[in-house]
Order: structure tokens, then sequence, then C-alpha cells
């Protein structure tokens, strides 16, 4: 039996000295031995034998009625046998990761029963965090990179502005200043795709791409933040320049493959469209989805900004028309409160602005003094309108206290619209009223004291329709724009809408608001008060027929020094004088420099193509600059941060006025010495040139002309005296014809 | 001083010139007449009628004793300026574009256009001066083709046996009244059509205008460009100041589209440039048409501008005007 065997026992022997350990390392059939399908549950009650059943098909049932089916054989109950009850806590095993995952977002932190809350962690995640390395390694320190002073534009010598202008798709920052003194900051060719935008405070450029935003600033333009949000269209930031709210028409979809982290979108984003992001870290704080344009029918246009933020950039709020206001707390961005303000029917609402006088408040109380008045809370205005046989009301409102501070009636309403005073003095609500028969409007300016105690309210009425508003900032002036141009609210080409122009200021002592003045049958459509208030101009902007810009002074009479102390009853008025008029060919954007002392127009290529540039005049309507260029899209002054100078330092400056203004005035004396040095330097090499190189074409034409041997030469000589031409002229002023009768 | 307005055309103006001694104003237009002007008072002294077709073009020759026109009419006329006689006709088979006489006298140079599968042609014809004029030869001392762009506009420089064109393209260049050969050229003298070329006083310099909105100073013998001057419409002629550093230009939005636009955007008016420093200086507004001829009073004391409208407008200077110098005490040589 062994011989045939042999074979077998000999091929026996080989198969047992071989080696397969590297094939079936190489072959080895790698099985599921990951635990990503297993979940902890934890946060059970501890029960014993007798309920366990039930436990387990209620924590099945709590699953079940969250989407991820599980069932109880799928549970792997740890016993303790001791005590012969159970840990606590459960395995459970899904079928795949995916289905895990799941399960763990949505029944992690669920109550279970009043006491209990299931935490849910992966079996993996246990194991891994169990396993850490409990040895402290300290973090390789960063080297710490100084930053440009973002604000060093500030300490410029001749304290200039700046602007920036778009145009083709050049960017340029220029300073504004004497004319040696204009020179471009910084530029750089397709700096942005879309647009630039300066931050309130003018520490920061906005520059908007195909992949989101970016942040410039300090002297050399380096890039300061990015936010990545693709196809970005609209950005706003909040008024202390901590935060960004970024808009984009299409939702937010996630990519494969996308990058995460604190700074990118998550998959909770997903189709939403309003993202807000933090500055200084650029991290994502929240997404909304924005309400609006879809919201009736796609006609309306979607509100800027979407969200409004309070001025000191602690809440950030959004309208839910007909049903609520949302504040939400920074930099959780969570709802303040927990709930929403459940406003019926609210259309809008607008954050009361920080006057000088909160912020000095606010600042006060920020140091140790105990003397500091209580700071303000914020202060929100909104309106409701008509519904059956409810009266519109406007409701100021304080926050985050939530108390209603002053409630007004109002009927017959189409529109409300409302206007702050910039110290938040006032609060203005233009009132659009119709008449009972729905066929005329009328307009109503309910001006609200909000300094004053119980928020007295004074009504202006007009019979036309108000088309714009504008309070004079730190003033306690307005002015507005009415029409009753039967074309008004039908625009058409070649029809420009005829209006007056009205200014109106506050009585003191009285306590209402009095016409100064009205200027009868214009064109003007925009008032645009300097930041500093008292001058004023009136545009008209958007007309293919007329671009008049007209410079109006409100205290002509007064001296600086005494500031409308001696303000009487007969010159009331009176100070209202026009410094200028001139024109700008198919302007579009009208915009004061933050010192109040230039303004700029400009004609955007975004809205036509005739004439397109910008120009800066002075307050008095002198033209100082124009450029014209094609393609020119967007002007924007740098705006500037609130002074840091103290009121007595202002004062101390405003007294010795007259010093600086010597320094300066020989400043610009050199200056143009210098200029005009330089400039007369040009030209006279110009001059040179020019006349070197005719002496030598002279010179070869005559040897061209002695080549030809013409009599020519003779001819050129020959100086003609210049012909005297007299006249004769006769004019018949009368014929009389007389008959002689003999 | 107020200007004074010549209304003797019904179509718009195509050229203007003044006689060597600037007394006489001619003028010429789309409605096939030539007129012919006191400087001075405006008055008409005479119109030369003949031509059957649109006037592109006229030139007066030194002694106001001849002056040559071209029409639509595939024509070439010359003419006596006293007695308004037509002396000559020379035909082509095309319309006749520019013409201009030589500075002594004795020679034409004429574009004929390029249209009807005949080219584009350069002629230059002897003037015999002897006798009444009447008696001309038909044929061309020269006649060539330039290749490529077609010319538009064309003079003699001081240099003689030359031919200085501009062209279509944007082109200057010189040719060889003899042979045609192109001597010299400069493609990127102009982005766009060469409307108007006119000489200094001596024909060594010359300056253009262009539809690319800019006009130029170009040295006639380099074809160097010396100066230029940009604005923002379309020009259609530019003209050397002959006492004063500057140069006149006149433009305006498209005669096709000026109906749609407002006289302010047209922009029709003639614009002051210093020449040598390259700066506007002042502009004169009057027309509400595109302004398609600019000519100077040779003595410097009035211009005259011919526009789309049909209107000539004779400026004469404000003495104001010569003793002005708004650039200091700078002596610049013409």
């Amino acid at each position: 039996m062994a011989a045939p065997n042999g074979v077998n026992g000999a091929s026996h022997d080989l198969d047992e000295e071989i080696d397969y350990t590297d094939i079936e390392e190489k072959y080895q059939v790698t099985l599921e031995e990951g635990f990503d399908n297993i979940l902890v549950v934890d946060g059970l009650p501890i029960v014993d034998r007798s309920k366990l059943d039930k436990l387990l098909a209620r924590i099945a049932k709590e699953f079940t009625r969250k989407g991820a089916a599980i069932k109880v054989e799928d549970i792997t109950v740890p016993w303790d046998d001791a005590a012969n009850t159970s840990r606590g806590f459960i395995f459970v095993e899904f079928r795949t990761a995916d289905e895990a995952t799941f399960a763990l977002n949505e029944v992690n932190g669920l109550p279970f029963g009043s006491k209990h809350t299931l935490w849910v962690n992966r079996f993996t995640d246990i194991e891994k965090y169990a396993n850490l390395d409990e040895t402290y390694v300290e973090p390789q320190r960063e080297e710490y990179q100084s930053k440009e002073h973002l604000r060093a534009w500030l300490a410029d010598p001749a304290g200039r502005d700046q602007y920036v202008t778009y145009r083709g798709d050049e960017v340029e920052v220029r300073w504004h200043g004497k004319p040696s003194q204009c020179e471009v900051a910084y530029t750089k060719p397709g700096w942005t795709e879309l647009y630039v935008s300066w931050s309130p405070l003018g520490t920061y450029l906005a520059t908007l791409h195909r992949q989101g935003i970016r942040l410039w600033g300090g002297p050399s333009w380096e890039h300061q933040q990015r936010f990545y949000h693709p196809l970005v269209r609209l950005i706003d930031f909040s008024p202390c320049e901590q935060y960004i709210v970024t808009w984009s028409q299409d939702p937010i979809v996630l990519a494969e493959k996308a990058p995460q982290g604190s700074q990118f979108f998550s998959p909770e984003d997903e189709g939403n469209n309003l993202a807000v992001w933090d500055i200084k870290t650029g991290n994502l704080l929240r997404t909304f989805q924005s309400v609006g344009p879809e919201g009736e029918g796609g006609r309306k246009q979607m509100a800027w900004p979407a969200l409004k933020w309070s001025p000191d950039d602690k809440f950030v709020a959004r309208v839910t028309p007909g049903q609520q206001i949302s504040v939400y707390e920074l930099p959780s961005m969570g709802l303040q409160g927990k709930k929403s303000l459940k406003i019926e029917g609210v259309v809008d609402f607008e954050w009361a602005p920080h006057g000088e006088k909160d912020r000095e408040d606010a600042e006060k109380a920020d140091g140790t003094s105990k003397a500091a008045r209580k700071v303000r809370e914020n202060m929100l205005a909104y309106w409701t309108p008509e519904v059956t046989n409810q009266p519109a009301r406007v409701t100021l409102l304080n926050f985050p206290g939530r108390t209603i501070l002053r409630q007004k009636n109002l009927f017959n309403v189409t529109e409300c619209k409302l206007h702050w005073q910039n110290q938040a003095d006032f609060l203005c609500v233009k009132v659009d009223r119709h008449t009972k028969t729905k066929k005329s409007i009328f307009c109503n300016l309910e001006i609200f004291g909000v300094r004053e105690k119980d928020f007295p309210v004074e009504v202006v009425e007009l019979k036309d329709t108000v088309t714009d508003f504008s309070w004079e900032p730190k003033g306690d002036r307005f002015a507005i724009v009415s029409s009753n141009d039967p074309n008004l609210g039908n625009p058409g080409p070649g029809i420009t809408i005829k209006t007056d122009v009205s200014f109106y200021q506050l009585e003191r002592g009285k306590d209402d608001f009095k016409l100064l003045r009205t200027l009868a049958s214009r064109t003007t459509n925009t008032i645009r008060w300097s930041p500093r208030g008292r001058h004023v101009v009136l545009a008209t902007v958007g007309s293919s027929s007329k671009s008049e810009l007209e410079f109006w002074d409100l205290d002509f009479n007064v001296d600086e020094s005494g500031r409308r102390e001696g303000q009487q009853k007969d010159d009331w008025g009176a100070g209202i004088q026009q410094l200028g008029v001139s024109d700008h060919y198919g302007v579009t954007d009208v915009e004061w420099d933050p010192s109040g002392r230039y303004l700029a127009t400009a004609a955007s290529s975004w809205t036509h193509t005739l004439e397109n540039g910008y120009a800066i005049w002075d307050y008095r309507g002198q033209e100082m600059e124009k450029h014209l260029l094609d393609r020119f899209k967007q002007f924007l002054w740098r705006p500037r941060p609130p002074s840091l100078l103290t009121k007595e330092q202002k004062r101390q400056i405003r007294k010795n006025l007259r010093d600086y203004s010597r320094v300066f005035d020989e400043e610009d004396a050199v200056e143009e010495s210098t200029v005009s040095a330089e400039l007369i330097a040009y030209r006279k090499r110009l001059v040179d040139e020019w006349n070197a190189w005719r002496l030598q074409t002279q010179e070869e034409v005559l040897a061209e002309k002695r080549a030809r041997g013409s009599k020519v030469d003779t001819k050129h000589a020959e100086d003609e005296d210049r012909e005297e031409i007299e006249v004769w002229i006769d004019e018949v002023l009368e014929q009389i014809e007389e008959e002689v009768v003999e | 001083m107020r200007p004074i307005l010549l209304q003797g055309h019904e179509r718009s103006l195509t050229q203007i010139k003044f006689n060597r001694e600037g007394d006489l104003l001619f003028s010429c237009s789309k409605d096939l007449t030539i007129n012919v002007w006191f400087s001075h008072n405006g008055e008409r002294l005479g119109t030369y009628e003949g031509h059957n077709g649109a006037v592109w073009t006229i030139d007066v020759d030194s002694q106001s004793r001849f002056m040559v026109s071209g029409s639509a009419d595939n024509e070439m006329r010359l003419w006596s300026v006293q007695t308004g006689k037509c002396l000559f006709v020379w035909e082509f088979p095309t319309a006749v574009k520019h013409v201009a006489f030589n500075e002594d006298d004795d020679q034409i140079v004429c574009i004929t256009e390029q249209r009807m599968g005949h080219q584009g042609a350069i002629r230059v014809f002897n003037i015999n001066r002897e006798g009444d004029g009447t008696n001309q030869s038909l044929e061309p001392v020269s006649l060539f083709h330039p290749v490529g762009s077609k010319p538009t506009v064309c003079a003699f420089p001081y240099m003689s046996g030359l031919i200085l064109t501009g062209h279509e393209s944007g082109k200057v260049a010189l040719f060889d009244a003899k042979t045609g050969d192109e001597v010299l050229n400069n493609e990127r003298a102009h982005m766009d059509n060469v409307t108007d070329l006119q000489l200094s006083a001596d024909r060594s310099y010359f300056v253009t205008s262009s539809k690319d909105k800019t006009a130029r100073i170009h040295d006639a013998k380099t074809l160097r460009v010396l100066k230029t001057f940009s604005t923002e419409t379309p020009l259609n002629s530019a003209a050397l100041a002959p006492d004063q550093p500057y140069v006149l230009l006149g433009g305006g939005q498209e005669a096709m589209s000026v109906t749609t636009t407002s006289a302010r955007q047209g922009k029709f008016e003639t614009r002051f440039w210093h020449k040598v420093f390259e700066e506007e200086v002042g502009r004169v507004k009057g027309h509400f048409g595109p302004v398609n001829t600019i000519a100077i009073h040779p003595q410097g004391i009035a211009y005259a501008s011919g526009g789309e409208d049909g209107f000539v407008r004779v400026h004469h200077f404000d003495e104001s005007y010569t003793k002005a110098k708004p650039y200091g005490d700078l002596e610049i040589i013409n």
C-alpha cells in the first residue's frame, strides 16, 4: 500500500515544505474588519433582565422614528454579571458605515425619556480616543509675523483721502490731494472680477471673484483674508468690520472632495445662499436661505442687505416678511433669547444707528468710570401694514430688552420707509398714503424725537409724492424731493420728471419741523448731504438729457465759529445759498468724500456707455479734475473711521485754525512754485526739441529749393504786407417819403 | 468776435480752402456747387457750377488764378477763379476724392476712388499756365495704383518728385511721383482712416486727422510722428495755425449716427490744441453736426469750419488770441 501511496506521500511532503506565507499575505482576502458600522449608544438607563426587552424595543423604536431603522437583534448589550444589570450602554450594528453615520447625526443628543439623553459615538472613535497618547507634546510655536498697519493710510502726512477706481479690468487705488500728490497708491490689473467694495471704516478693500471674496489692506495691499463662497454676488460688512455677509444667487453646492474646516461650507450649508463670516479668523459662522425673490413670484427685488446689523456688531437681524424678525447674537450666531420676534405682518425694520453720544457713552462704560450714564440699548423700528380692521403701525422697540418704547397707528398707508438720522436723534417715517378712493397718493412724514421723553411725534403733511428723503448728518434738517409730475411712476425714455426740493428744519423751542425753503421745478432726483452736514448737492442722476449738479450751502450767513447759535426768526431760511451749478453729463453716481470737502461724480459704463469717467469737485462746485475714461465702472472713496480726537482737542484745533491755515498756505505756495517750475522746465525742453527740429528741417527745405535751382527763395523772402480793407457800412435807419402837395 | 455764418450750401460741406492771401474762402459741398466768399464779411462772391455729383475736394493755386475741383461725377475740373468759368474737364472711371496743387502751381495730384472694378489711382497732371488755361493735356504725367489700403488724401511735400498720401488703413506714405514706387511709409501712423492731411507753410511737416480719434504731426521727410493729440471723438479735419503754436481739430460723432445723438454728446466742437505741448487749449462750439473740414486764414487772423450741418462758420480771432501767451514767453518756430 505504501508504494502506490508513495507519490501521494511525496507530494504531501512537498506541500509541507513550500512556504506559502508570502502568497497568503499577498492574496489574503481582507475581511470587513472595520467597525465603522458600529455605534456605541451611551446614556441609557441601567436595567435588569426583566426590563431589558422593553428597553431594547424602545431604543429600536426611537432609532426607527429618526429614520435609522434597526432591529432588536442588531443590538448587543454588555452585561454586568456582578450586579446582574446592564451597563448603561449598548452597541448597535448597522449594515453600512453610511447608515451608521446617518444614525449618529440623527440620534446623538436625543432625549430618551425625561431623565436620559442618548449619546452616540462611533465604536472606532472610542478606541481611538482611548489609545490617545497622554503625554503632552508642546505644539510648535509659530514665528510671529508682524502685520502691516491696516490703517496706515490715515497717517498720511498730507492727510489725504484715498479712492478706488475700477476701469476695464484695472483697479487703481489713488490718493486725492494737490495736483502733485495725486499719485496712484496701488494698482493691479484684474484685481476683481465683479466690483470692489470698501469696508465701512475703510480698513479693507474687498474684491469679488468666482471663488469668493478676498480682503486686502495695509500700505502694500497685502492679501488679508479670503472667504470661499462660489459665485458670490453681493457682500455686506458689519458696521464695526468684524463680520461680513455674502450672498450668491446660486445655492451652495458642495463639490466632491470639497475642503473641510471651519472656513468652508459643510454639508448642512447646502442649498443656502447667504453666509455670515468672521473677518479676523475667516471662519464661517452660519448660513441662511435667503428669503425674498422667490417669495412673491420672483418679481420683487431682494432687499439688500438681507441681514441688518446693530451698530455695535452685537446683533444681526433679518426679517421674514409678514411673520417675524429674527435676531442673532454674535459671535455664536444663535437666536437671541432662543426665539424670534413674532410680529404679524411685519414688512421692514431698521436698527437705530449709534450717534457720537452713544459711542462716547459706550466707551465710558467700557472704562472704569462709574459716572457714565447708562448706555442706551440698541433700538429698532419696524412697521406693519394695515390688515382688515387693524391700522398700520410703526413701533420702536429696544433690544435686547424687547420692550416697546413707542407705537403709532397710521391709516390709509400704502408704504412706509424708515429713515434714521445718523445720530439717532430722530426717526422719520415716510408714509405714502392714499386717499379713500385709493386713486391718488400723498405723503406724510412722521418724525419721532428719539432723544426726548415719551418720543413725541411730529407730523409734516405734504400733498405730493416724496421720491427721496435725506437727513442732514449730525443735524436737525432734512431735504426731500417731491413731485406731482403725472409721469411719475411710469418712466420712459426721454422723460425727465419735474421735481421740487424742500428743506425743513427743527424749530428749537417749538419742537416742530418747519419748511426752510422750496426750490421749485427742477429735475433733481438725488440729494447728497456732505457727511459733515451744512452742504448739500442736488443732482439729476440717470437721465439722458439732464445732468445738473447744484451745490448748496445751508448756513451761508453763519460764521464757522458761531455756528447756528444766533438763529433768529427773521432769518429763517435766509442762510440757504446756492454756491454753484455745474454739469456732469451722464452722471450715475454722486458721492462726497469722507471729509465733506470734495464731491465725486462718476458716469459708469454699467449703466450706459456715453462719456464714462469721473470728476471731482470741491464743495462750491468748482471742478478739480475730470477724467473721461471709456469702460469706466466704479468710483469709491475710502471711508474713514471716526476721529480719535476728543471734543476738547477738536475745539483746540478749531481755535488755532488760523495758524494751521497759514502753514498750509505756505505749503501750497511752495507746491505751486515747484510744480510750475517742473512744468516750465518740461515745456522748455519740448520747445527746445521742437525748435531744434524746425531749424534743421528749414535748412533741409532751403537746400532742397536750392537744389531745384528755382526762384523760390526770392518768393519766400517777399513778405506781403497785410492788406487793409476798409469797409463802409451804410445803414438806412429810416426812409421817409414826403409828398409835397403844391 | 461774432462768427460769420455762411449759409450757401444745402448739404454737408466736404472741404473749404482759403486762398494764399486769405481774402477768399472756397467751399465745396455735396450739393454739387462750389462757392467762393469774401472771408472778411462773409459775402458770397460767386459760385462755380457744372459738377453733376457731390464735390468732394477743391484746391486753389497760390496766385488765385486757377481752382481745381474733384467730384463724385467722376470729373476733375479746372476753373478760373476770377470768372467762374470751367476751363477744362478731366474724366475718370471713378469719383475724384482728393486734389492738390504743388508749391509751384504747375502740377496737380488727384486720387480717384477704387470702385466698380477700377483700382484706386493717383494721377499727376501738369498744368499749362500759359494762355487762358483751357489748353490742358488730358494725359497725366504719371499714373499709378497703390497696392494695399486705398489712399484717401494726398499732397506735395517740399521734396520734389514725391507725393505724400494718407490711407484708409491709417497708413501714411511717400510715393515717387514718376514711378509710383512707395518710397517710405509709416503703417501705424494711425489706427483708422486718415481723414485729412494739411501741410505746414513750408511743406516740411504736416498734420493728419483720423477716425481713430487722434490727430498727429509728422515730419514730411521721415514720416516720423512728432506729436499726437488724442481726443474722445472721431476726427474729420486738422489744420495748423500759421502764427500761433496751435492745431485745430474738428470732428464729432459719425454722420450716420448723428440723428440719434444730441448735440451735447456729439462733440461737434472745434478744438484748439497746443502743437508742441500736446495740451488742449480751448474749444469753439457752434455746429450742430460733425465738423467736416477746417481751414485757417494764411495770416492766422481767422479760421473757418465747415460742418455736416451745411454751414460754414468763419471765426475772426479776437486781438487777445494773438496777444495772449498762456504758456509764457517761449519762442516757438513755426
